[in-house]
């Protein structure tokens, strides 16, 4: 049996330690916002935070989280649902197409705006460069992250 | 299942009016149910179980549902893969309803055959509008008749809208609110006339009363049916044009979305697969030793063209398949590759030469024209194979138990896929449930049935629900490519520059039949051909289809007739539309947009590209920085006239995702075939557009024909290459003439 601290709550599981995170928190923990792309660290569609630092899931042993904290999409929204200000810009920009990409963008993002309150678009494009979107939601991704930095940007009709 | 085949001139039955199409019904418990757009008879007796399954809920047809709360919900007969149609179809329905967009709520319609009866589809909802061709070879046999009949249920073709939207949504919602008008007027006893309805509600100004739907939903079913309800004009509308926001976008941002892989079953199991890497092999032997000792491992299977090993966990199934060996058979494709595929294009156009292949267009004598032209120009030019590369890796999940089975996945056409459960098992149509999901990208992949095929086997094989996920290496190497393709153009010049002649001959595979053609040029004499390739992948539709292809080919051309004319692709493009004003109007507007006469700085360039497809006249300029060793695009401006965007931040989405899906195509995007095999296998060398490499996008609406509404998904792409490539030209005098860029040296 593993413990895990997975968005602030423990859980236990009893899988092999070598297993991605990624498939712990989708198969074992039912948690399915975390997305597999491709495995091996290449998309960013399995991002989650260890220790409120951005990581691939996918190739991150399970036995790394020992003592240490995941977040996952599901953990990013206050209690009662109310959506942080990523996600709620995410939602004001209209950034999601297909939206399967769309976990591990804001888990970037997020780790992004943690660090740099107000980042360029020279750094919001290196932090993000990680993360595919086929969708190409590229344009409104940059948008979104300056909206929920505080910075002036036009939104979307409601 | 259908087991009628229509065709266009199939007798009418009795003469099929409109009216007869509205039906109406009584559902247990006295729930009104009018069909619009659904077959007489008993088809909404079936659907309603279904669909109404609350207390006082009402399905109004097929189409509209409202309940004892009067919100009223939009049942989409089309798959939700990102291009938000859920929304659109929904605003177009609720629009001729004046429903309260605030109590709309959108439901997936079911895969049910009833639901695309097939004597509806050219009879009532497309009389006069073509199923684009595309749509057609994605389906086989007798249900090829009742797909093409039936936009309802397959997502593609950029249709959803223009199709459905204008045809179905719009009526349904109009029909729905006559019967409800009516049903108030004689509860109320006052004229019909005298009333209206807003916001979901029945409103009579003259004795100031008013009513919700609800109320009157019961009654409606005891109303005559509207012969044919009056559709809006655009002045009237209220949700239609609107940039309303998307309503699938809350929780595509907080991880609820459920899509196709999202699927959870209790005692569900696991499996990864592996293809034979060459199309058309079968694993011959296999050494699973070593798998079958491995912790969590339940089945190791030999499917005949694919492995599949099942266990407790995905990682497990998947780490144990990586230890099998496995041999393969021979097969005819095992000795080609990519360049002797080039090659075998050149030798069979060397072989048509000037008169053979089929010809597509001819008008004039091009032989004549092109021999006495004062300027000739020839291009060769050539686009490999692309794979889709959905951001979801293909997967399924089935459950095969006493004789029924149940499927969950994200399919662009359900039906299709309950069909394919179905023969796959040998078992009726009725005994498969197909649950489809929000697709993680489609681009015309999720068309496909062989993840179907492979999960309902290997569930069959299980004897429990298994859950089917391709490696992103299967997914890369397994695909149903857009094909790679040569054309070859012969143009001529007067001696004032003025086109005189156009020949084109081109290898071909798929639709739609219009991509190589261009009718809105204006070009005395010209004439198309084109020779089928044969080829051993398997290749399948990928965002525009052929327009992908021909659009790069037609528009590079153009170009270089323009250059070879001493004219600047813009004034030389605005010749060739004269007389066009739609046309015209989108070209200048583009060119407008990019400042297309203002200088750049050195080593930069301007593009221009100009392709009206899938309904939508689309003219796109690009700004190129030639200054490194590799193109950087900076800026693309799009001039689109879709008719009318019925929700422009929508359209806008659209544009803006076909650029960076035709930016990866343009950029790097290959797939190559060695010894028979796809040589690429995950994003390391099929490379995907990142943010870094995402131009900014402007994009302008022009609604020029609110009654001709053309596709938003597909038609945004085909202009971006040439336009990059145009761009790079006029930068640096190199003419690309071959994609993608990253074989080219441009140091």
């Amino acid at each position: 049996m593993i413990t895990l601290n997975v968005n602030g709550q423990a859980k236990e599981v009893d899988v092999d330690p070598a297993t991605p995170i990624l498939w712990v928190v989708r198969e074992n923990l039912k948690m399915t916002g975390t997305k597999f792309g491709c495995g091996v660290a290449l998309c960013g569609a399995c991002t989650v935070h260890l220790d409120g630092k951005p990581i691939r899931s996918c190739s991150t042993p399970v036995s790394e989280a020992d003592g240490k904290a995941i977040t996952t999409i599901e953990g990013l929204a206050e209690e009662d649902g109310t959506f942080s200000k990523v996600q709620q810009a995410w939602v004001d920009q209209q950034v999601a197409q297909c939206g399967y990409c769309q976990s591990g963008q804001i888990m970037s993002a997020t780790a992004l705006l943690k660090n740099n309150s107000n980042p360029s678009d020279e750094q919001i494009d290196a932090a993000m460069a990680g993360n595919i979107c086929r969708c190409g939601t590229y344009v409104r991704i940059r948008k979104a992250i300056k909206t929920a930095a505080g910075a002036p940007s036009e939104t979307q009709e409601a | 299942m259908a087991d009628k085949q229509i065709s266009k001139t199939a007798p009418k039955k009795g003469k099929w009016t409109r009216r007869a199409f509205i039906g109406a019904g009584v559902v247990a418990g006295g729930a009104l149910v009018v069909g619009v757009a659904v077959r007489p008879g008993n088809p909404i007796d079936r659907l309603s179980p279904m669909l109404a399954k609350g207390d006082g809920e009402q399905l109004i047809n097929a189409w509209v549902k409202i309940d004892a709360d009067n919100i009223v919900t939009a049942i989409i007969p089309h798959v939700e893969m990102g291009q938000g149609i859920f929304t659109s179809l929904a605003q177009m329905l609720a629009d001729e309803l004046d429903a309260d967009w605030s109590k709309v709520k959108i439901l997936e319609a079911p895969a049910d055959a009833k639901y695309v009866s097939h004597d509806i589809g050219r009879e009532f909802l497309a009389p006069s509008l073509e199923v684009p061709a595309i749509l057609e070879p994605t389906v086989g046999g007798t249900f090829l008749q009742l797909a093409t009949a039936m936009n309802l249920q397959i997502t593609g073709g950029s249709f959803s809208i223009r199709g459905t939207g204008q045809r179905a949504m719009r009526v349904a919602g109009a029909a729905a609110k006559e019967m409800l008008l009516a049903a108030a007027a004689e509860e109320w006893n006052v004229p019909a006339g005298e009333l209206r309805a807003e916001n979901s509600m029945i409103l009579h100004d003259k004795s100031s009363k008013s009513a919700p739907f609800a109320d009157f939903a019961a009654a409606a079913a005891e109303q005559g049916l509207p012969n044919k309800p009056k559709l809006k004009s655009p002045k009237d509308y209220k949700l239609m044009g609107k940039a309303i926001a998307r309503t699938d976008i809350p929780e595509k941002s907080n991880g609820t979305a459920l899509f196709g892989i999202d699927a959870d079953l209790p005692g569900m199991k696991y499996a990864a697969v592996k293809a034979a890497p060459v199309v058309g092999a079968t694993v011959e032997s296999m050494n699973a030793d070593t798998a079958k000792t491995m912790p969590g491992v339940l089945q190791i299977l030999n499917m005949g063209n694919f492995i599949a090993v099942v266990a407790d966990g995905y990682w497990q199934a998947e780490q144990a398949l990586g230890t099998i060996e496995a041999k393969y058979s021979k097969t005819e494709g095992d000795t080609l590759d990519q360049d002797a595929l080039f090659k075998r294009y050149a030798t069979m156009l060397d072989e048509a030469g000037d008169k053979d292949g089929d010809v597509e267009t001819e008008e004039g004598d091009v032989g004549e024209a092109f021999a006495s032209a004062a300027t000739k120009v020839e291009a060769e030019y050539k686009v490999p194979f692309l794979a889709h590369a959905t951001m979801e890796p293909m997967n399924c999940t089935a459950w095969v138990r006493d004789g029924k089975c149940d499927v969950w996945s994200g399919h662009q056409a359900p039906l299709m896929a309950r069909k394919a459960a179905a023969d796959t098992l040998g078992i009726d149509m009725d005994d498969v449930t197909y649950h489809n999901a929000y697709l993680g990208g489609g681009f015309g992949r999720r068309s496909e049935n062989d993840a179907i095929i492979m999960a309902t086997r290997i569930a069959k094989a299980a004897k429990y629900p298994v859950k089917m996920i391709w490696s992103r290496e299967e997914d890369t190497m397994q695909d149903h490519y857009r094909p790679s393709a040569t054309s070859r153009f012969q143009g001529g010049l007067d001696k004032d520059g003025k086109a005189v002649s156009w020949s084109n001959i081109h290898t071909h595979l798929f639709d739609p039949q219009e991509a190589p053609t261009v009718p809105y040029y204006n070009i005395a004499n010209h004439k198309i051909r084109k020779i089928d390739v044969p080829t051993h992948l398997r290749f399948g539709p990928w965002r525009s289809v052929d327009h992908s292809q021909h659009g790069f080919f037609i528009e590079s051309f153009v170009d270089e007739m323009a250059h070879a004319a001493g004219k600047d692709g813009y004034a030389f493009r605005r010749e060739l539309l004269a007389g066009s004003a739609r046309h015209l109007a989108v070209l200048d507007k583009a060119a407008e947009m990019s400042g297309w006469d203002k200088p750049l700085p050195e080593g930069h360039g301007r593009g221009i590209a100009f392709v009206p497809s899938f309904g939508t006249i689309i003219a796109e300029v690009a700004e190129v920085d030639m200054t490194g060793k590799k193109p950087k695009v900076k800026k693309i401006f799009v001039a689109a006239d879709p008719g009318f965007a019925v929700n422009p931040d929508g359209f806008a989405a659209q544009m803006e995702s076909s650029i960076a899906y035709g930016l990866t195509a343009t950029l790097f995007g290959e797939i190559s075939v060695k010894d028979g095999a796809v040589q690429q296998s995950n994003f390391h060398d099929y490379p995907i557009l990142r943010i870094n490499e995402m131009p900014d996008v402007a994009v302008e609406i022009i609604n020029g024909d609110h009654k001709r509404l053309g596709g938003a998904g597909e038609p945004g792409l085909p202009p971006l290459a040439p336009a990059v490539t145009n761009a790079i030209f006029a930068a640096t005098g190199n003419r690309v003439r071959e994609l993608p860029l990253s074989k080219v040296d441009f140091a």
